[in-house]
């Protein structure tokens, strides 16, 4: 597509292709993760030093994590009273299902994509999230695959 | 057992940059119209290899890449260590210049890429006549921040993991598996702080908005082309920038993101061949 000079429809004014916004759906894909994540030896190869407690927030229903060695040791959905977090990935259920796409849209194909565009927040303590972020990022997309099987 | 040499050819040039003596490395392939290549922040001019290789190019473009001072192979000059790297809209531009007319090129065209693109702006803006087109690759005259720049040098967290890791996600889902890991490569290999350095440019020093409509693509023709999965140069980025400079195109990329010829080097060339074409017709015509 070649323009001259006008603006046009760009990503992030499209709005989401996703089909499933509801939270608990969406939950119970992502309650699949340790199961995805056993399927991923490289994944947790990469993730040999990630040690972290974190939350995730699928909506508004958060899930405990715990990693080990980059191994999923600890994996609880909500609600909960009173657990401690180093930090949390919070994304509307729009945002979620738009990163699970098996094709993602540009603006929706990526954890920053999201931040930038306001539907995800990266919180807390970031440092284990930075210093394993490749590995994060990568483990918070393994629920595509459940989109690309179907 | 036969191997494959390639014809790209690499040399050193020592060559002084705003006044300090500078090592400089850059590798070539082809014949004809100069193309000067811009990498990426953080990153070096092995990302334009696959243009390097593409005889439908070479055969009528010679196609140059350096290697920015403290990138890839061009080494910081003497003293880095007593200061910290900060690119410079004024360096930045001077170094263009200086490597040009070092190697005697007779009105090149320039081509950069991200930072390398946002300069090609300020080329366009400043110094319009010495160049026979200027090309600019997920180019914009500002954009906005995603990610704070501290979290790219600090001990506690790996600077080419995390360089990495961030620039990931702008590369399109569609683009081959080893073709993005071999961008990620680079961007792991980049001594500590070079990135976060070269973002001073691009976050700071190098906001173009007041003076992109000085532009005249009459004296040097501009050519902007953005990837649609780049979301730290956004299809609306360009888009505004080309707005805002009479008579300029834009081409959205499909498929595409921010390091459009080193992640899919074949979709890029869809886009890319067209306008090489219409800048070496134009030069024939002359």
């Amino acid at each position: 597509m070649t323009q001259n000079s006008t603006p046009h429809d760009t990503s992030s004014t499209l709005p989401s292709p996703a089909a499933v916004h509801d939270s608990d759906q969406l939950a119970d894909e992502f309650a699949q993760l340790p199961r995805l994540l056993d399927q991923e030896p490289n994944l947790i190869r990469r993730g040999k030093y990630f040690d972290a407690r974190f939350r995730i927030e699928i909506g508004e229903i958060p899930f405990d994590v715990k990693v080990d060695g980059g191994r999923i040791v600890t994996f609880d959905r909500g609600p909960f009273l009173m657990r401690p977090w180093r930090f949390v990935v919070r994304g509307t259920a729009e945002a979620w299902s738009a990163l699970w796409s098996p094709m993602p849209q540009p603006g929706w194909h990526d954890m920053f994509a999201l931040t930038k565009r306001g539907c995800m927040t990266l919180e807390g303590d970031l440092q284990p999230a930075m210093a394993n972020l490749q590995y994060l990022k990568d483990l918070l997309v393994l629920p595509r695959r459940l989109r690309k099987a179907s | 057992m036969r191997a494959v040499i390639e014809p790209i050819v690499g040399r050193y040039m020592s060559i002084d940059l705003n006044g300090r003596p500078h090592r400089l490395y850059f590798e070539e392939a082809g014949g004809g119209i100069p193309l000067v290549c811009l990498h990426t922040a953080g990153a070096d001019g092995r990302q334009f290899r696959h243009l390097m290789l593409d005889e439908e190019v070479t055969q009528k473009f010679r196609v140059l890449a350096f290697d920015m001072p403290w990138h890839g192979k061009s080494t910081p000059p003497n003293g880095w260590e007593n200061e910290e790297y900060r690119l410079t809209t004024a360096a930045y531009t001077d170094m263009i210049i200086a490597f040009c007319r070092a190697l005697e090129l007779e009105r090149p065209v320039v081509m950069g890429c991200s930072i390398g693109g946002r300069i090609v702006l300020n080329l366009a803006i400043e110094h319009a006549a010495m160049f026979r087109a200027l090309i600019g690759l997920e180019a914009a005259d500002f954009q906005s921040p995603w990610y704070d720049t501290s979290w790219l040098n600090r001990p506690d967290v790996h600077g080419g993991e995390v360089c990495a890791a961030l620039v990931s996600g702008l590369i399109a889902p569609q683009s081959p598996s080893s073709m993005r890991n071999e961008v990620l490569w680079m961007y792991m290999q980049s001594g500590p702080g070079v990135f976060k350095g070269d973002l001073y440019f691009y976050r700071v020093d190098g906001d173009l908005r007041s003076r992109i409509a000085k532009i005249d693509i009459n004296i040097c023709p501009l050519y902007l082309l953005n990837g649609e999965y780049d979301f730290s140069c956004t299809v609306e980025d360009a888009a505004r920038t080309a707005k805002n400079i009479s008579g300029c195109e834009l081409t959205v990329m499909e498929q595409l993101g921010h390091f459009p010829m080193a992640e899919n080097p074949q979709q890029f060339r869809k886009y890319i061949l067209p306008i090489l074409d219409r800048i070496s017709s134009a030069t024939s015509a002359t």
